[in-house]
């Protein structure tokens, strides 16, 4: 009976993943139907200004005596024209359409003495980048054919074209959002987008310090590189499991542990009894805006073999020997959690801070309530105060623990990912992204780095879907509200 | 009936419920001293270490790690000699130089965004919003070899002009919290100045900046600090060779734990640091009330 039941649930919710997938495409291709319709109407309805600009960018405008913005389209589609037919090379390296074909192929040349080696890695590089222009363009001509049929609708309503200043005056007003996003999208695509796409591409390659770019030809491989992290003895399907399992448990203790520590610590603060308040908030304060490689280099140094910590325990008798906090091979949890805890140091502020924040705006009005129902310390604290704060900072939480599985810098300044484990670059204290670090950086084995950033992202990614669902049924709950 | 009975013992458990009180208070104290301490321990000890001016048998300069935490003898040695043997003046000018140019650039950008996304309605408003989001999830550093390779096509690696590209381009996508606070600020305010003839321009430069002063100091601040505490991306961009050129950050590291280390160094190292400490830190603690709204409106908002 139950088994049926389950049965159904999982068949109810499978068809409705199913369904939902549908709806997507079959919105998709309405969309695309109406949108080639659209371009249809727009090209038999235009005048022959507008028709010549599916052809040439521009020649629209000129058609409406907009000069400047017509030769401004005209400038832009010599140039695109121009980069795809003779491919100006960069270091030795086509941009434009033969950079398509070596998007591919990935270079043919091996290279001897007297010819240079095809560089494998810039050809890569340079095909995504002509990729990008491509959209960019197709974009550009697209609002140029747009611009021009609005100049054909006002001449039909009997106003004028709008003149170049016009034009300028629009940036600023209703379309001032194209205006401010330009730039920052501009900068994104190029320093992120661009760079992203490159670097999940590379996961599919064997890139790495065998085929160094420029003197070896690489190539695509397929999932190889993924394939390779369930089979075989390489770096990465040895210290693949567990380097995700610490990653994990730090995630899992660096959240915790910095989420009670900085509530607790807020909750003190800010007792009624306690004077001074803006002092002691202070002296934590000084904590977050203390640059992390001075503080976590100073914490390595105190921790030394011969540093203060250790010669301090010595003198109280409490060891004997000297303990190697962040460098103890025959035990890895000693450096764990050394980190873990120095990591309460560092982090605790922060969530005080904003804990602060939301006590003092906890609603009076709960406590008022509270009062009169006759409730003592004890009651409204375990009944409003606590439940109230994990309510406000649910989406902190998840924030702070995907943070915790990106954090880069209290590990490396900390320990390097040392203590080391032999035959392999991953140390005992590596997360995934100081080893991916390590391994693109340091060890140019791009590809397996590439695949590690990947499963980084899928982890981070689930993370964010479950919690944003969640997020949302929060939003509509109105307990708190 | 209950109240009357409590109230014929209510002097003797009052006093004991303030005794209790006081206790409490007392044992607050106690464990917030205690934590500062603790806090201030390694601080105080890098400051301890800047002025620890000891010399050997040969009466030279100890530098390295001891194990003593409070110095033997002060001086201002390790200072001059961070100054005179260091290239530390030229780290410091350096990101000086970066921080200041990529904190404007970058505050302009992030405000900008943020207000776009906040006020204005247009198509693909909700399509730039989830590209922010899936964007931010990938680490930041895994597009970073990419970028080295675009910078260094563009023939740009190894100088501070790129380091402030860089800065200044991801900009773009930490619009979150600045966009939280232009949330609140009521639609009709910009609804009437707009009927008064303003364009969208005028309203942002002319309206909403002068009534922003929070939000542009928490973006700002934090766009300033950010190039003296990055350490990932300088390092990456900047390589270890070309010492010239090195922010502090990267320096400093690198006085540590380079390819030719002198383990003699680390209270040279120390002095850098407060050098770099003082500025920083002070600039956040003036700073501090701005800091705080923007850290609880950008966590609450999630």
């Amino acid at each position: 009976m139950q088994n049926l039941e389950q049965r159904v649930g999982k068949h109810c919710r499978f068809s409705r993943f199913i369904s939902g997938f549908a709806r997507f495409f079959r919105r998709t291709w309405n969309g695309m139907q109406k949108r080639i319709k659209a371009f249809a109407f727009r090209f038999k309805d235009g005048s022959v200004g507008t028709k010549l600009s599916h052809f040439v960018a521009g020649a629209g405008n000129f058609y409406h005596k907009q000069f400047i913005k017509g030769s401004l389209y005209l400038l832009l589609y010599v140039g695109f024209l121009y980069l795809m037919i003779f491919s100006p090379e960069v270091n030795s390296t086509p941009i434009g359409f033969k950079a398509l074909i070596n998007f591919i192929t990935l270079g043919t040349e091996a290279g001897d003495i007297f010819t240079p080696t095809d560089n494998s890695m810039l050809m890569l590089l340079f095909g995504v980048v002509t990729i990008g222009i491509i959209f960019i363009y197709v974009f550009a001509h697209m609002s140029s054919i747009s611009s021009s049929y609005k100049a054909d609708l006002d001449v039909r309503d009997g106003r004028h074209p709008s003149t170049f200043k016009e034009d300028l005056n629009d940036l600023m007003d209703g379309r001032f959002h194209v205006a401010m996003l330009t730039p920052a999208l501009i900068g994104i695509i190029v320093f992120t987008v661009l760079p992203t796409i490159f670097m999940i591409l590379i996961a599919f390659t064997n890139f790495d310090s065998a085929h160094p770019a420029g003197q070896v030809l690489f190539d695509w491989v397929g999932f190889e590189n993924f394939a390779n992290i369930f089979s075989g003895t390489g770096e990465i399907s040895v210290r693949f499991g567990p380097v995700l399992g610490w990653t994990m448990v730090w995630a899992f203790f660096a959240t915790s542990t910095n989420y009670i520590g900085g509530i607790l610590l807020a909750l003190l603060i800010n007792k009624k009894q306690i004077k001074l308040k803006k002092l002691w908030r202070t002296v934590f304060v000084i904590t977050i805006a203390l640059p992390q490689f001075i503080s976590l280099l100073a914490m390595r140094n105190l921790l030394s073999e011969y540093g203060p910590i250790n010669s301090f325990l010595i003198n109280v008798g409490f060891i004997d020997q000297p303990i190697q906090f962040l460098a103890n091979a025959s035990n890895p949890w000693t450096a764990r959690i050394t980190i873990i805890v120095i990591n309460i140091w560092i982090g605790v502020p922060y969530t005080m801070l904003m804990t602060s924040g939301i006590l003092m705006n906890v609603p009076a009005d709960l406590y008022e309530a509270a009062q009169i129902d006759g409730a003592n310390k004890r009651q409204t604290f375990f009944n409003i105060t606590v439940p109230y704060i994990l309510f406000v900072t649910a989406p902190y939480l998840i924030t702070s623990f995907i943070g915790n599985i990106t954090s880069f810098n209290v590990i490396y300044l900390l320990t390097g990912g040392a203590p080391t484990v032999s035959g392999y670059k991953a140390g005992s204290t590596d997360l995934l992204v100081t080893w991916l670090y390590k391994l693109t950086i340091d060890e140019s084995e791009y590809n397996i780095g590439s695949v590690v950033a990947i499963i980084t992202f899928i982890i981070t990614a689930t993370v964010t879907l479950i919690s944003y669902r969640r997020s949302k049924t929060y939003k509509e709950e109105d307990a708190f509200q | 009936m209950m109240k009357q009975m409590s109230g014929a013992q209510a002097p003797v458990k009052y006093r004991s419920v303030k005794a209790a009180e006081r206790s409490s208070t007392a044992v607050s104290y106690l464990i917030l001293i205690l934590l500062s301490l603790i806090w201030l321990y390694p601080i105080l000890w890098i400051i301890l270490n800047s002025i620890r001016t000891e010399y050997n048998d040969q009466n030279q300069l100890i530098g390295i790690v001891v194990s003593h935490y409070f110095p033997k003898q002060l001086g201002f040695e390790n200072f001059v000699n961070l100054f005179r043997n260091t290239l530390f003046p030229r780290w410091f000018l350096n990101t000086l130089f970066v921080s200041s140019i990529s904190f404007v650039l970058s505050t302009l950008l992030t405000l900008t965004v943020a207000y776009v996304m906040s006020k204005l309605r247009f198509s693909f408003r909700k399509k730039f919003l989830n590209l922010a989001i899936i964007l931010g999830l990938f680490p930041g550093f895994m597009s970073m070899i990419a970028i080295y390779y675009i910078l260094k096509a563009l023939q740009l690696t190894q100088t501070l002009f790129a380091l402030i590209l860089v800065y200044s381009a991801g900009a773009g996508l930490g619009f979150y919290v600045a966009k939280g606070f232009f949330d609140i600020i009521p639609n009709s305010l910009i609804e009437s100045a707009r009927l008064d003839g303003a364009n969208n321009a005028k309203v942002f430069t002319k309206i909403i900046l002068p009534i922003s002063k929070p939000i542009i100091i928490y973006t700002a601040l934090l766009a300033f600090t950010g190039p003296w505490m990055d350490f990932i991306f300088a390092r990456v961009i900047l390589g270890e060779t070309n010492r010239e050129m090195h922010t502090v950050a990267v320096g400093l590291y690198y006085m540590l734990y380079g390819e030719r280390v002198d383990s003699n160094v680390f209270t040279i190292f120390t002095a850098g640091c407060v050098i770099v400490a003082i500025p920083i830190v002070s600039l956040f603690l003036a700073m501090q009330k701005y800091y705080i709204e923007g850290v609880t409106a950008g966590s609450v908002k999630g």
